[in-house]
């Protein structure tokens, strides 16, 4: 029935559209110049039909499931959901739509019968309502919007200040989604203050976040020091700048300035397709490839490592972000005027010290922006260090030692059964929080010395 | 004062700086240089006229080889300075460009301090021993710039806030303190206000008793304001060579008379 009510809206649209439009000819043809085009006076109908009627059908979509349950519950006998916690009403809810819905288990009570029957009629009654509604707000807004087709009618900013306006909602749906995210961060994070200081959590230095199964248990408090999780994440994501930087800046600068044509056709897409690689895929390359090779070296050398090094996930990290790092110092490079080589090279400068006199100090900014940008996804990564890294959190900075991170523990604090009202579940918003905040530190910082150096440039 | 310059002159006029011979330049398919021959002296100022994509900047540019930094760009004949082969296996063109110093169209200061924008040449070659040989070839290059005055007081700030005309003096100071004996100018005055391109043509007149000066110009005005001799290029020939007097005034091809009276260009 919502189809139904999609394609009367269509065809709605399309007669508004040809009936102004038609209306506009004739005045034409009639000798009078109108203000706008005849489309405009068409788009004009179209638009005015649309938007408001679309989003009425939207709404009614969204909004119909909780209005009739309510209905249901109301036309309950009285008495039956007395005295019954969220929990059971919405067991019972549900089975009332599942009998609705013709899947009977067992023999439900007659007031459940009843009930089902009464969502089976409200949903139908929804329906052709919908399909009503949709019929008269069509035929009433192309009747209002017929009538504006006149000589001197503004048609055509009818339909930009329609269309802007629309952009302009597009335009803040980020915005909004943003502040939502952020509000049910900051509204978690804050429940789960209520529960561990934060003092503690800012500053302890053991993460042991499982629930207590006996009360002689070491953990039996839970420890939330997020201390050791993040220096987790900071060893590896150290790991992978020190692996992406210079390789990064130096496939850039060759691919800038040495490459011939031929080598760069080869080896830019070559780059690019690395960067499209799934982060799944680069965390089964460090189990399977980096980390036994770092173990096997390792254990020629004599040295103890952990089957789950910091140093596998960083590596692969590192090549991850290898192509980012790549691209942005290519565009930096490519920002700094021709003029500026020509005049080193001029001067008697070989290649070598044109690139770290001129070009690199000019680029530099550029690429400071685009490392600190990288540094914000080594931070954000998940995929790669649920694979490779390890699940506990040590303090340790040792490369070859397992190290958690951030990204892991959010993880698997949130997989499997989980209760909304446990620290443990919590935690994951507090770090979640935390991580929001440095990489929004770091994007500002970086986004901000991005703009600056463009000024310069422009 | 006149006539001993006018001696002067005359005595160095004579010497050669630059032969070049037969040299064609290929951008891709495009043939840019036909067959050009030309003796340029020394401690002169020569001026190169002609219409845009006339090949006058294209060739200005094989003096010092910055050809070779394009790669579509093909240079083939034979181009002396002070008789030795500039594409002889044993020349290096990053010591070349050393000593043939190149000014270009836009002031193309580097984003760096006025000091370290002039002594980023004499670095880079090695050229002073000491901090304080630094300072004073810095100095000096500022004064023959005839920019000294101007930024003495400011040598720490950066170059890219100087305004166009400092801006191309201090690049023709950075190109004359690797201490050259050629000065390339790729019309050096097109991107200056007419003061700035009065002080810049005074600061030409000054140099060209030091060095052999090269001026790639679309101004006729300034060529004849500026140099001593002139070359007129057309489509990539070298139409005419001579005193720059002979050329305003009594030109032998019909070609220069056409592009000098304004019908051609």
């Amino acid at each position: 029935m919502t189809l139904l009510a999609f394609l009367i809206l269509f065809c709605a649209v399309m007669i508004g559209y040809m009936l102004n439009l038609r209306a506009a000819r004739a005045i034409r043809a009639g000798g009078t110049r109108l203000h706008s085009l005849d489309g405009f006076h068409g788009g004009f109908s179209a638009l005015v039909t649309l938007v408001p009627t679309f989003f009425i059908i939207l709404f009614w979509m969204m909004f119909q499931g909780t209005v009739i349950q309510s209905l249901v519950k109301a036309g309950l006998p009285a008495g039956t959901l007395e005295g019954l916690g969220t929990g059971e009403v919405q067991l019972i809810m549900s089975e009332i739509r599942s009998i609705a819905g013709g899947r009977i288990f067992g023999t439900p009570e007659d007031w459940k019968l009843e009930a089902a029957d009464r969502l089976v009629s409200l949903r139908a009654t929804s329906s052709i309502l919908l399909v009503v509604v949709t019929v008269i707000m069509t035929a009433v807004l192309i009747l209002l919007s017929r009538k504006t087709v006149a000589a001197e009618f503004r048609a055509r900013q009818g339909v930009e200040k329609i269309i802007l306006s629309l952009m302009i909602g597009c335009a803040t749906v980020a915005i909004f989604v943003t502040v939502g995210i952020v509000g049910s961060l900051m509204f978690e994070t804050y429940r789960f203050f209520e529960m561990v200081p934060i003092a503690d959590f800012l500053f302890g230095t053991t993460w042991e976040p499982q629930i207590p199964i006996r009360e002689d248990q070491i953990a039996a408090e839970g420890a939330f020091g997020m201390v050791p999780v993040f220096l987790g994440t900071l060893v590896i994501a150290t790991i992978a700048m020190i692996i992406a930087t210079p390789i990064g800046l130096f496939s850039a600068i060759y691919l800038h300035e040495f490459a011939s044509d031929r080598a760069r056709a080869y080896i830019k897409p070559l780059l690019e397709i690395l960067a499209g690689v799934p982060t799944v895929v680069y965390g089964f390359f460090a189990i399977l490839v980096i980390a036994p090779a770092i173990r096997s070296f390792g254990t020629d050398l004599g040295l103890p490592i952990a089957p789950n090094t910091a140093l596998a996930a960083g590596v692969v990290m590192g090549i991850m972000l290898v192509p980012f790092i790549s691209s942005f110092a290519d565009d930096a490079l490519a920002a700094v005027p021709h003029s500026l080589r020509d005049g080193s090279l001029a001067l008697g400068a070989t290649q070598a010290e044109t690139i770290s006199k001129v070009l690199f100090p000019a680029a530099i900014p550029g690429i400071v922006g685009g490392i600190l940008l990288a540094v914000s996804r080594a931070i954000g990564e998940t995929m790669i260090v649920v694979m490779a890294a390890g699940l506990i959190a040590k303090m340790t900075i040792n490369p070859l030692d397992s190290v958690t991170t951030v990204t892991v523990q959010i993880v698997t604090l949130l997989i499997g059964d989980t209760a909304f009202d446990s620290p443990k579940t919590l935690a994951a918003f507090a770090l979640g929080m935390v991580l929001f905040l440095m990489t929004l530190v770091i994007n500002i910082f970086a986004l901000r010395i991005v703009r600056k150096y463009r000024e310069i440039y422009d | 004062m006149n006539d001993m310059r006018k001696i002067e002159r005359d005595v160095k006029m004579t010497d050669t700086k630059i032969t070049a011979r037969n040299v064609n330049v290929h951008y891709g398919d495009t043939h840019a240089i036909k067959d050009v021959n030309v003796d340029i002296a020394d401690k002169t100022v020569t001026a190169f006229i002609g219409p845009s994509g006339c090949g006058k900047s294209t060739f200005l540019r094989c003096l010092n080889r910055m050809n070779d930094t394009i790669d579509v760009c093909r240079v083939q004949g034979d181009i002396r300075i002070d008789g030795k082969d500039i594409h002889d296996k044993s020349v290096d063109p990053v010591q070349l460009r050393a000593h043939v110093g190149m000014v270009f169209q836009k002031p193309n200061p580097f984003p760096k301090s006025i000091y370290d924008n002039i002594a980023y040449g004499p670095r880079i070659h090695g050229l002073a021993k000491s901090k304080a040989e630094l300072d004073e070839i810095v100095e000096k290059a500022l004064r023959r710039g005839a920019i000294w005055d101007e930024v003495k007081d400011r040598l720490t700030q950066s170059g890219t806030g100087l305004s166009g005309g400092q801006q191309q003096r201090l690049c023709i100071a950075r190109a004359i303190a690797t201490e050259p004996d050629i000065l390339l100018m790729d019309e050096p005055c097109s991107a200056l206000d007419p003061i700035a391109t009065a002080q810049v043509e005074e600061l030409i007149d000054e140099l060209h008793r030091d060095y052999s000066v090269i001026i790639v110009t679309h101004s006729m005005q300034q060529a004849a304001r500026v140099s001593q001799k002139t070359a007129f290029f057309h489509l990539g020939n070298l139409v005419e060579f001579g005193d720059t007097d002979q050329i305003f005034t009594d030109p032998k091809d019909p070609r220069t008379e056409s592009y000098i009276t304004g019908r051609i260009g």
